[in-house]
């Protein structure tokens, strides 16, 4: 038989396992705590801000906090973009890569800085090894640090207590670097060499019978892409690409990476804020969703596609064959590995493939597109998951306040109208962009004319599309054309607003949640740490993502699905 | 906001040298010096002549020669070309598009047509196209499939052909991860080894 289910149960033992490690290594990181690496990186750290001009112990408000953030993030813009345009001029280029069109490095540029990482270009063929490692490689760096930064800043503001300051930008940039992304990087780079992904600087290798294999810099980039969860592939078939993902170990242990961190940051969540149920209880309500999504899409894949059943294959699943779903999957991983990848990759902002999502069958591409929509909460991206689900939490506590006439409170901080618009603007902007984009897409015929699979399914990749940007996942259904002016544009200012829409609102609301006093807990409040709690906030997430893209799922996946059959 | 321009533009420099140049240089250098084989792409050599990675299939289209899995990848120009090592990719065809269901009654018609004795059903993956193009591997089911084929074409006996692809049978990846698979390449030069590359016994 298939070993998908096997596979399920041991992936999410050993993440769950894995994460209370991590998330206490990680709270204390954030603290200024000392780790075992401090005597290697500690004077690092220190001649790093003395370089900066800055003291640690200064503390920012929110608004020079989110101005530190969004800077640093635009010298990366231009820096990246400009890096693309020159690179035929520059070094470590041995096939002659050219200049990358205008449109092109902008929407790229765009994709890597807002941990997206959304690919409208084939790595193998357009980028210099330059690009990858002084460009994507930093980029992937530095988004997930910033993910770590904010929601460090927004745990700061709910356990300050009439405080302004939410810490130090760059402390915390410089911190999330050097003591956890880097090290880990480092350890699972060479893992990952050892399994067969390549690390080399050759030109393309031309064998006897005329076979040209892509070489370069993959292994020491994959690693950071995918415990970053940015997911942007080395190569153009991302993570299906042999040399990028070789093994069924080596993806067994990529899966593991993708929501890693952000499984471990709930923890770390819990430690910060000195209640670790309160850690468990986001935790827990990530976990449910997850399984949820992820039973629906191995048993959709593992089924395989009704439409070849009558041509004389057989899609059953053997001792000697992996059967299911398998046009645009790898057979090493099989449908089991491929869907459990599908899973963990929409859930977190990682938009990693390794296989091809496009061709997953109606109900099997349904879930990753459902899980970018809920806003990338399952999880998340790092940091980015977590500060989102904050913002489903804060929505809950206020919907439990509502209905028993109390004024909610979250963690001993009163919410009040100001963090509940904070928190609806962070939850709505992003799908807002996903369905105007989608409409305009729709009826702009040049945008249209970029599908590439008929009926249900071409508008399922327009709106696969749209909620990857939107949500900064970067994942794709990539039979869409997405090189065009219209789309590289388009959905860069997407990305951007999904990255930067949500960062402010949350920073802002991290603001004035340190500037409150403690509220103690009253017979009104509404523990947050209870499986009711957990009850109430899974409702909220899969009803504010229901009530948003039913309509539009239905047009697209669920039609397919009803049609499927009668292709027989 | 103009207070924080230097620590932005003095942490952006460092911070891109160490994880954009130090990271991935240092990482290199030690990949070159634990792992020389497996970073240069894990090559396979013949005559001292490279003939292809073990990681990456290859076309294979004669009938004495086991098939990989069909490949989508295209060359610069965007016309076909199976197995390209320097574009990967995968068909991104619908489960519902029409073009796909024709692709694949092409394929059976296509094994059918070089061993009109495979009457049996087609483990599906030999007949869809990988995501990557470069599908190093199939199923022991899919081989098996095509031992009559190939046993004929080089004149050998259905029985060690079958031996031969039952030894190089690689199972689940510690009986959980992954699926049992057989390597193309690797399976064909053991073919050619042992009995030659013309299809006659060698030894």
């Amino acid at each position: 038989m298939s070993h998908a289910w096997t596979q399920n149960l041991l992936y999410l033992t050993l993440l769950l396992g894995l994460a209370y490690p991590l998330g206490a290594y990680m709270a204390g990181v954030l603290e200024g705590g000392r780790t075992f690496l401090h005597p290697i990186l500690r004077p690092l750290e220190r001649g790093l801000y003395r370089l900066m001009g800055i003291r640690e112990e200064d503390e920012m408000g929110w608004k020079a906090y989110a101005w530190s953030i969004t800077l640093i993030k635009l010298l990366g813009l231009v820096a990246m973009f400009l890096l693309m345009k020159t690179q035929a001029a520059l070094p470590l280029n041995p096939e002659h890569q050219g200049n990358v069109a205008t449109g092109l490095s902008f929407n790229t540029a765009v994709s890597f800085i807002t941990n997206t990482n959304w690919q409208a270009y084939s790595g193998e063929t357009t980028l210099s090894y330059l690009t990858q490692m002084l460009g994507l490689t930093v980029q992937n760096f530095l988004s997930a640090a910033t993910g770590i930064a904010v929601l460090a800043a927004l745990i700061r503001g709910i356990t300050r207590r009439s405080a302004t300051g939410l810490g130090n930008a760059w402390v915390d940039l410089v911190r999330g670097t050097l003591y956890i992304l880097l090290p880990l990087s480092f350890v699972f780079a060479l893992f990952l060499v050892s399994q067969g992904v390549i690390q080399n600087l050759s030109a393309y290798l031309h064998t006897a019978g005329g076979q040209v294999l892509a070489m370069g810099p993959a292994a020491s980039q994959v690693a950071i892409k995918m415990l970053g969860t940015n997911g942007g592939g080395f190569f153009g078939a991302n993570a299906a690409h042999p040399f990028e993902n070789s093994s069924p170990l080596s993806n067994f242990v990529q899966m593991l990476s993708i929501l890693l961190i952000p499984a471990a940051l709930c923890v770390t969540f819990g430690r910060m804020v000195q209640d670790r149920r309160q850690g468990w209880a986001l935790l827990a309500a990530m976990t449910v969703l997850f399984v949820a999504a992820l039973a629906v899409c191995t048993q959709a894949e593992v089924k395989g596609n009704p439409a070849l059943d009558s041509l004389g294959v057989t899609q059953v699943a053997g001792i000697d064959k992996p059967g299911g779903n398998m046009e645009g999957k790898e057979l090493r991983f099989g449908p089991g590995g491929s869907a459990l990848w599908a899973t963990a990759t929409t859930a977190a902002s990682s938009g990693s493939v390794n296989a091809m999502h496009d061709s997953f069958t109606p109900l099997g591409g349904l879930v990753p597109l459902w899980l970018m929509q809920l806003g990338e909460v399952v999880f998340g991206g790092v940091g980015s998951g977590l500060y989102g689900m904050l913002m489903f939490a804060l929505v809950a506590v206020f919907i439990g306040g509502l209905m028993v006439g109390r004024t909610p409170e979250y963690l001993g901080k009163k919410v009040e109208a100001f963090e509940m618009k904070m928190a609806s603007l962070a939850i709505l902007l992003p799908c807002a962009a996903v369905l105007i984009g989608t409409a305009i897409s729709v009826l702009v015929p040049a945008a249209a004319a970029s599908v590439g699979n008929p009926g249900p399914h071409g508008f399922s990749q327009i709106l696969y599309a749209w909620s990857s940007a939107s949500n900064n996942n970067g994942s794709a259904f990539a039979g869409l054309n997405a090189n065009t002016p219209f789309y590289n544009d388009g959905l860069a200012i997407a990305m951007l607003l999904g990255r930067f829409g949500v960062i402010w609102p949350v920073l802002a609301l991290a603001g004035s949640l340190a500037k409150k006093k403690h509220t103690p807990e009253g017979l009104g409040t509404l523990p947050t740490h209870t499986p009711l709690f957990v009850g109430v906030l899974i409702g909220v997430v899969v009803l504010v993502g229901a009530l948003t893209f039913i309509p539009a799922l239905a047009l697209g996946p669920v039609a397919e699905h009803l049609s499927l059959r009668s292709l027989r | 906001m103009n207070l924080q321009i230097r620590p932005a533009l003095i942490a952006f420099i460092a911070l891109s040298a160490l994880t954009g140049l130090a990271y991935p240089l240092g990482i290199t250098g030690l990949a070159r010096a634990l792992f020389p084989h497996q970073a240069e792409g894990s090559l396979v050599r013949r005559d001292g002549q490279v003939i292809g990675s073990e990681w990456i299939g290859q076309s294979f289209t004669a009938p004495r020669d086991f098939w990989g899995r069909p490949s989508a990848t295209v060359d610069a120009q965007g016309r076909p070309l199976p197995y390209n090592g320097a574009n990967s990719g995968g068909s991104n065809l619908a489960p519902s598009n029409p073009d796909l269901r024709k692709a694949v009654q092409g394929r059976i018609a296509a094994l059918r047509a070089a061993d009109p004795e495979a009457t049996g059903p087609v483990p599906v993956d030999l007949v869809t196209a990988s995501g990557s193009g470069l599908d190093p591997h199939i199923s022991p089911a899919s081989a098996l499939f095509q031992v009559h084929r190939v046993a004929l074409a080089r004149e050998l006996d259905e029985a060690t052909v079958r031996r031969l692809v039952a030894a190089h049978v690689e199972g689940a990846q510690w009986g959980v991860l992954g699926e049992s698979r057989v390597n193309v390449l690797k399976l064909n030069l053991a073919l050619d080894d042992q009995f030659g590359a013309n299809g006659r016994k060698s030894r």
